[in-house]
């Protein structure tokens, strides 16, 4: 008889899910972080050449139209912090076509908020104590780490320095796959999930800054201290070998953001993938003025995977894809 | 055949990878937070039985294999070739050769159904079912009595495997034997 009805979580595990999100939503109303709810379709989708977008066809008051299921509800959030929200969160329901694995589903809840005024010190801070809050036991203490120096570490090499020629022949020779055409950024993404990223959040909570520039996604850029290369102001918090959050302090100008979703749909062609309507709404709030801050996206599902000690994502959902 | 993408693989999926015909068991997707993705697999070689991981990057594509599991009986021997006939009805018979049958030859009965697994046509892999029903054609004779106590001793089934069996068990008795393991499981 089949059972391919039956929810892919346990009911119990539900019950602490539902816990879970109270928790969440308790330690933003301490903070004064205040809820939203923002669209899953979208006029706009995400240009990021490494997201598939899913699209539909649906009545608006505009007519037939193609919408947008959002990859993530950062947008319209930065959209509401350019009207003037002030500090907001949302748990969002975000689709990523096909992402699908033990640490992936198709839709899931991203937990996202926004600080204006705080910058990307005091925004890890907060991403420590939210996760230390989800997780019911002590994870043990945050280590930031720059990017360069993992690589160092990890790998003997540095990440922005090393000829692409090593770093694809290092890169086949770990991931077991021909990296012989992979542009630069391919293969830093392949030691860095392969290699690296495993070993981290075993002692605590590591969080990895300074990423490589071309890898800003919708961040600033600084420079580093060291020498004066260019880095993206962003960092990404993991716990047992899981990444769990991406923060930035987030672009405000409107004119490189233009830029940056030209250059992705310019990718896309190149690369025979898709191109996805730009969401020029938030090119006008951008031009309107984003206040300055930073920003936060962190996979939910994943953090109540950690915190209930399950062994995949599909454990503390409902309904897996497979199921739903 | 068709191309697969990497997100069209899924377990079952009979793809083609460096020339020999693989079975996909697991398909798992990684990814840093932002960047490339890749898709880490583990995959059946269908030709030699070896289960390895391979990595693609996310959106690289495998040629599909035209791969079939069918019910097949076995018929005959000839010592050169093995023929089975397809149970569908359709009476089809396909001979194989020593190497495709592999270990299975010996759990080789006339009538009983294996599946028999084809590759552009041509048979790859036979394997048995679970289990198996074979006399005994060679043992030591059974102690009386002793159904009881522990121990065992060889016994040689009529396809020609050796299996450790109860000291009660006699020459000319039909057995249960599990093929995956080579063990006696009861008298039939």
């Amino acid at each position: 008889m089949t059972v391919d009805w039956q929810p892919t979580a346990e009911i119990a595990t539900l019950h602490e899910r539902a816990r879970l999100l109270g928790e969440v939503r308790a330690f933003f109303a301490e903070r004064g972080v205040w809820e939203v709810e923002t669209p899953v379709l979208g006029h706009g989708g995400s240009t990021d050449v490494q997201l598939a977008s899913l699209s539909c066809e649906a009545a608006t008051p505009a007519g037939r139209e193609r919408l947008w299921l959002q990859t993530s509800p950062e947008f319209h959030m930065k959209r509401l912090l350019a009207a003037g929200s002030g500090p907001i969160f949302q748990i969002a329901r975000s689709v990523r076509d096909g992402e699908v694995g033990g640490r992936h589903n198709l839709e899931f809840s991203m937990l996202e908020w926004y600080r204006p005024g705080l910058d990307l010190e005091g925004l890890i801070a907060e991403t420590a104590a939210l996760i230390r809050r989800v997780l019911s036991s002590d994870p043990g203490p945050v280590r930031c780490r720059r990017y360069r120096e993992l690589f160092r570490d990890y790998l003997a090499l540095d990440p922005f320095r090393e000829p692409l020629t090593g770093l694809r022949r290092l890169a086949a020779e770990r991931g077991g796959l021909d990296m012989a055409q992979a542009p630069r950024d391919a293969c830093l993404d392949l030691l860095m999930s392969f290699v690296i990223e495993p070993q981290l959040g075993w002692e605590g909570i590591d969080v990895v800054q300074d990423y490589p520039a071309s890898q800003a996604a919708l961040a600033r850029r600084h420079r580093d201290p060291e020498d004066g290369e260019w880095v993206a102001s962003r960092f990404e918090a993991y716990r047992q070998g899981l990444e769990l959050a991406n923060g930035y302090d987030e672009l405000t100008d409107a004119e490189e953001q233009r830029a940056r979703f030209d250059e992705d749909n310019a990718e896309r062609r190149a690369q025979g993938l898709p191109e996805v309507d730009v969401d020029r709404r938030l090119l006008a709030a951008l031009e309107a003025g984003l206040p300055a801050g930073s920003g936060v996206a962190l996979g939910l599902d994943r953090l109540i995977q950690l915190a209930l000690a399950k062994a995949s994502v599909a454990e503390v959902m409902a309904f897996a894809t497979p199921r739903a | 055949m068709a191309n697969y993408s990497t997100n069209e693989f899924k377990g079952g999926l009979k793809v083609m990878l460096d020339g020999d015909p693989c079975a996909i068991l697991e398909n798992d997707y990684v990814k840093p937070g932002k960047g490339q993705a890749f898709n880490r697999v583990k995959l059946r070689n269908l030709m030699t039985g070896r289960v390895g991981e391979r990595t693609f990057k996310s959106g690289d594509s495998l040629e599909g294999a035209d791969v079939l599991e069918l019910d097949m009986e076995y018929l005959y021997t000839d010592g050169d070739m093995w023929y089975f006939m397809q149970t569908d009805g359709s009476f089809e018979q396909y001979a194989v050769e020593k190497k495709a049958l592999g270990d299975t030859d010996k759990w080789l009965k006339e009538q009983v159904v294996y599946t028999v697994t084809l590759w552009d046509d041509k048979a790859i892999v036979v394997s048995a079912p679970n289990f198996i029903e074979l006399e005994v054609t060679e043992t030591d004779p059974g102690l009386k009595g002793d159904t009881a106590q522990g121990g065992s001793k060889p016994a040689t089934l009529s396809s020609g495997a050796v299996v450790r069996v109860p000291l009660f068990i006699n020459q000319g008795e039909v057995l249960k034997v599990d093929t995956r393991t080579g063990e006696y499981v009861s008298r039939a």
